[in-house]
């Protein structure tokens, strides 16, 4: 039943966007990190989408194909008083945009919307394709 | 073919192309966001001519007075050819879904299916009302 399909597509794209949505949040909550537990500042970290072939013809899913670490230079502020300034009296910061972020989640709240109310009416004409002929 | 079911037989074939757009089209909106991602979709009309062309008719005319069954074998599964969408506002990263027009096509698409589920809920209504000659 090819619509049955739609249910396993459509949940490949709500997952990795979850994941999306998962990692700005990562990141937003890290936007003001000055270190992290190796003692290097939280490096932004970006998801990778593919592609990936539901099985039978051409219709395809989506997948994370991995997470990146951003590689946008690092946020250097001037701050002598501060016990973890270097020599220079500068402290680093997160390279986290977070107007990106932002921008990213919004876009990522709006993608799973958009595969949930495909579910939605995928689920509806299949529970009217069950009731045929009643 | 049977004389009794051949409209409902026709219907199915419809029914059965419409839950495979459907399932390309969810495809489309599941990769709305990976990077390359080519949008695919397939002319509705001509799939369902195609199936109707196939297999030819299941009882054979040999005399004047017989009824022609007509063409359309019940039982064909009706295949698909997905062509390529074109952009009309390509994205930098290759991905050519236009998530408005996947929708639409979506909406459009699942009003079609209810509707052929209506027309064979409608036929078999008629033939039970035969049946029973009430």
């Amino acid at each position: 039943m090819s619509l049955m399909n739609v249910f396993a597509i459509s949940g490949s794209a709500v997952s990795a966007q979850s994941k999306r949505l998962n990692v700005v949040a990562s990141n937003l909550a890290n936007a003001d990190a000055v270190a992290g537990p190796d003692g290097q500042p939280y490096k932004a970290r970006q998801i990778q989408f593919e592609t990936v072939a539901s099985g039978e013809g051409d219709v395809a899913g989506v997948r994370v194909a991995g997470v990146l670490e951003t590689q946008a230079p690092v946020r250097r502020v001037l701050e002598p008083g501060n016990p973890l300034a270097d020599s220079d009296g500068y402290v680093t910061h997160s390279n986290v945009n977070v107007v990106d972020e932002m921008v990213n989640m919004i876009s990522a709240s709006r993608s799973y919307q958009n595969n949930v109310e495909v579910m939605n009416t995928a689920r509806t004409l299949l529970s009217k394709t069950l009731q045929m002929g009643q | 073919m049977n004389l009794l079911t051949a409209k409902i037989a026709a219907q199915g074939q419809a029914l059965e192309l419409l839950a495979e757009r459907q399932k390309v089209l969810a495809g489309n909106i599941a990769n709305a966001d990976t990077p390359g991602y080519q949008a695919r979709d397939f002319d509705f009309a001509r799939a369902l001519a195609e199936a109707r062309g196939q297999g030819g008719s299941a009882l054979a005319t040999t005399a004047a007075g017989h009824l022609d069954t007509g063409g359309g074998a019940a039982g064909v599964t009706p295949t698909v050819q997905l062509e390529w969408r074109t952009p009309d506002q390509p994205a930098l990263d290759g991905n050519t879904v236009d998530l408005d027009r996947e929708r639409a096509s979506f909406a459009d698409n699942a009003l079609r299916y209810e509707a052929t589920l209506r027309f064979i809920n409608q036929d078999v209504k008629n033939m039970l009302s035969a049946i029973t000659g009430q």
